[in-house]
């Protein structure tokens, strides 16, 4: 670990030792690392440094997998998350995840984001309608889906797509945002989007992203994690990191000399 | 269905510098034979069928469907009773087995752990690799008495159902409802086969954002994988309700054969494909017509529901706006 | 909080636990279905094998049937006879199901043809195999005036072709197309090239649908009913002369004789048919699955 926490920043999440194992494969090394409240963080390493890995701990889908387990602390507000007594559906409902690809449900615009809204809350038809119509602005992307919202969310673009499923991650009010890779499977223009949108959502909420891009993650994070074979090497503020790295991997990492 | 084509329809084969080389022409002459023969034949039994069953709508016209005489003395014959008794056993296969397909695939797919998954799902396979004439002797044997001795009892007395006619009559064990439980066992299988791999085919991401959502197991499958392999579903049950229809041995053995139409499901009856394995072997002249005529019912019924079940798929693709 | 900003939800929570208490009870009605599948499964094959295993002595297996009442007497005949049966009808139906499967693949994949070729196919493996039986009983019984065990032969090949043509397209269909392309290149002649490269790379699949297709036809009894009947005698008249099978035979002691002693014999051939039929399916599937892995 390289840094300390500023004063001015409200921990989050705090990770603690974690380790991590694909059956007896073990994927994570003794990492640590401090989210900040309201603040963009980014993880980046090379492809299979296990920053997905990581990332997928702290709503624990991961436990999707018979054969993957996790050990040691992750404190989300004091919680700790990987208690087994944690409730999952609570849980994911507090931190949701974007993932590398769109993944809209096979329903209408409107239903993808409605459906979250349903599954963890009692509301009125016109209170869904609301919700809806503001986590779309929230997502920006009301202007463009308003006439479509009956459309399979399937029909929309790549990017479009892609700011659905952040609209539906958002429109249950989680306190964290997930987000792998978020940019990779989609074009230029969408990914300008979004990145701009990270910038809004931050304000709301406490947004975790894995990128495989360096410019993308010096664009739109405030701190940066960076991965390397299982193990955090250097984490703090991303102007720091990316203009004077303290580790000497961090520094052959982001001139591009491997990965 | 929108495959890439290999090669060019036509034009000259690579290998030959004047043109297609001789042997290439005659093997995708022949190939091409082999595969018309699939549509010859669909049509050929219709031509066949239709040709042998003229005697029998000649005599009866389309009285033939809504008559329920089978009377070989007055050489008068309908179809009402067996078209009655292939709908209702088909409806209690049905409404058991798509839910239990269903069921059982879920736990197979999403919940089992995957040594118990391997199990149960060979074990599933293998029920449905059982010929159906095994299923009608255990039915006629085994499964006909239980019925008698402990189902039909159960249901009537203990549950009190007896109050509806539906389940009020002389418990024999044979009849409807026992034809349609061995229907339901037979095409279960089957379909919750096709409904596995249709489970499979919903890309893991998808199902991890449901998850990240914050839904259930259950949740996931309802409204997403559901509705993601919607086409594949229904798909299964149009080839389980097929079956169901056409089933011929199974039935033969435990539905009685008479020609009623009862609203007791403990009654005897019969279904059109039992109706022409009862009958077939000692009937002559307008009787064996009649039976034809059931055989092109039947014909009719089973391409209806591929047709219907095919437009139906396109239909719901179309909506779903295709997969990711 | 910026105007894009949701406010803090201060709405009515939906039950975690009745939610919860859903999943469980939907986990638990899947596993007892599956689990009570599985009991039937185990239920038929006892029966089978607790009345079946009476039956099996030398000469079940060397004697041929005897006529009605008279109480000793096998199976051997109906044991071949379904064997020459099923062995006629893979003959007829490989060939055609697999020249049709590579026209379907290599000639007319997206083609009018090629697509309503597949809709006749699909719709015939859903056909009620009592219908083929009475097809072939116009085409071939009525025509000669005999029913025989090529009859049934030809009811079981058209039932088994299609399952063969769907499975070799969806096989060939597999293979990549890089390598028809270098195939091609070399400079070979069509035909060779889909028999040599494409189809033996496909082969392991191509041999298990065929497998599973003659394990399908093997325990149908209702075309039969109409083309192939049953006998007494041994399977020398195929060609003319209904032909002993078992599962013909089966039906015919299991429902029109009161002999106990014929009860127990259909027993047998079900016996006999059951785990044959079976035994196919398992070396099929654990043999795909090896290749697989």
């Amino acid at each position: 670990m390289t840094t300390d926490s500023p004063i001015d920043e409200q921990v989050k999440i705090s990770v603690r030792h974690l380790n991590f194992y694909y059956g007896n494969h073990q994927a994570l090394f003794d990492n640590n690392i401090e989210i900040y409240r309201n603040r963009v963080t980014a993880v980046i390493g090379p492809s299979g440094c296990g920053k997905s890995t990581h990332l997928r701990i702290y709503n624990r889908i991961y436990q999707l997998y018979r054969d993957q387990r996790a050990e040691g602390e992750i404190r989300i507000d004091g919680q700790n998350i990987l208690d087994p007594s944690m409730d999952l559906l609570e849980l994911r409902r507090k931190v949701g995840m974007i993932f590398q690809k769109p993944t809209p449900f096979p329903m209408s615009v409107f239903d993808n984001i409605a459906y979250g809204l349903k599954l963890h809350y009692k509301l009125r038809r016109s209170e869904i309608a609301d919700r809806v119509e503001e986590s779309l602005r929230g997502a920006a992307l009301w202007d463009e889906v308003k006439d479509k919202l009956r459309k399979p969310g399937t029909a929309l673009s790549g990017g479009q797509q892609q700011r659905l499923c952040i609209a539906r991650a958002i429109a249950i009010r989680p306190e964290v945002l997930l987000m792998d890779e978020p940019t990779s499977a989609i074009d230029p223009i969408g990914t300008s989007k979004v990145e701009d949108l990270i910038g809004e959502l931050k304000k709301e909420f406490t947004i975790v992203i894995v990128t495989h891009n360096m410019q993308q993650a010096a664009r739109v994070s405030d701190y940066t994690g960076f991965f390397y074979k299982g193990v955090i090497v250097e984490y703090g503020k991303t102007s720091e990191l990316f203009t004077k790295p303290k580790q000497k991997k961090t520094e052959d990492y982001i001139t591009g000399r491997f990965g | 269905m929108n495959k890439p084509a290999v090669f060019p329809q036509s034009g000259p084969a690579k290998g030959g510098p004047g043109g297609t080389p001789l042997s290439d022409k005659i093997f995708r002459w022949l190939a091409i034979g082999a595969a018309a023969l699939a549509g010859l034949l669909t049509i050929a039994f219709f031509l066949q069928l239709a040709w042998h069953s003229y005697p029998a709508f000649r005599e009866f016209g389309p009285g033939f469907l809504c008559s329920t005489q089978w009377d070989t003395a007055e050489q008068k014959f309908g179809a009402a009773f067996a078209i009655y008794g292939t709908l209702v056993t088909t409806a209690i296969a049905l409404l058991i087995a798509v839910p239990a397909a269903f069921l059982t695939a879920l736990f197979l797919v999403e919940i089992a752990p995957p040594l118990l998954s391997r199990v149960f799902g060979c074990a599933l396979d293998l029920l449905a690799a059982i010929p159906s004439v095994i299923y009608g002797m255990w039915g006629l044997f085994v499964f006909v008495p239980f019925m008698q001795t402990h189902v039909q009892p159960f249901l009537s007395d203990t549950l009190g159902l007896s109050v509806i006619p539906l389940f009020d009559g002389p418990m024999t064990g044979f009849g409807f409802l026992t034809a349609g439980l061995v229907l339901a066992l037979m095409s279960l299988p089957f379909m919750s086969a096709i409904m596995r791999d249709v489970f499979r085919m919903v890309p893991a991401v998808v199902k991890e954002s449901a998850y990240g959502t914050g839904a259930t197991t259950w949740e996931v499958a309802r409204d997403v994988t559901m509705r993601y392999g919607m086409q594949g579903l229904l798909g299964a049950v149009f080839l389980g309700l097929g079956r169901a229809v056409g089933e011929t041995m199974a039935v033969l053995f435990i539905i009685g054969n008479s020609e009623v139409i009862s609203l007791s499901l403990y009654d005897s009856g019969a279904t059109i494909a039992s109706v022409l394995a009862n009958k077939f072997a000692e009937a002559e002249g307008l009787a064996k017509s009649s039976l034809f005529a059931l055989g092109l019912i039947l014909l009719c019924i089973t391409f209806a529901i591929q047709i219907f079940g095919q437009l139906w798929l396109r239909k719901i693709r179309k909506n779903s706006g295709g997969g990711l | 909080m910026t105007s894009s900003s949701p406010s803090p939800l201060k709405c009515r929570r939906r039950g975690l636990f009745r939610r919860k208490l859903t999943n469980w009870f939907v986990i638990a009605i899947s596993a007892a279905g599956t689990l009570i599948a599985a009991v039937f499964l185990l239920w038929i094959l006892w029966t089978i094998l607790r009345n079946g295993m009476h039956s099996l002595s030398l000469s079940f297996l060397t004697q041929p049937t005897k006529p009605y009442g008279i109480p000793d007497g096998g199976m051997l005949n109906a044991i071949l006879g379904t064997a020459v049966i099923t062995l006629a009808a893979t003959i007829m139906a490989v060939p055609a199901g697999l020249l049709g499967g590579i026209c379907l693949s290599e000639f007319s994949r997206d083609s009018r043809f090629g697509n309503a070729i597949r809709f006749s196919a699909n719709v015939m493996m859903g056909m009620p195999s009592i219908i083929v039986g009475l097809f072939v009983y116009t085409l071939l019984v009525m025509t000669t005036g005999n029913f025989s065990g090529f009859a049934g032969s030809v009811a079981l090949a058209i039932i088994m072709f299609p399952v063969i043509l769907r499975t070799t397209e969806d096989m060939l269909c597999m293979v990549p197309n890089a390598l028809r392309e270098s195939a091609l290149a070399i400079g070979a002649p069509r035909w060779r090239i889909t028999l040599a490269v494409v189809f033996r790379s496909a082969r392991s699949g191509l041999i298990t649908g065929v497998l599973l297709a003659v394990a399908r036809v093997a325990g149908e009894t209702a075309p039969l009913l109409f083309t192939a009947l049953t006998s007494d005698a041994w399977p020398t008249g195929f060609f003319t002369q209904p032909t002993a099978n078992l599962t013909v035979t089966m039906t015919e002691y299991a429902t029109n004789s009161p002999f106990e002693t014929m009860h127990v014999r259909a027993w047998g051939a079900a016996l006999i048919i059951t785990f044959a039929v079976l035994a196919l399916n398992i070396i099929c599937r654990t043999a795909f699955r090896e290749k697989k892995a």
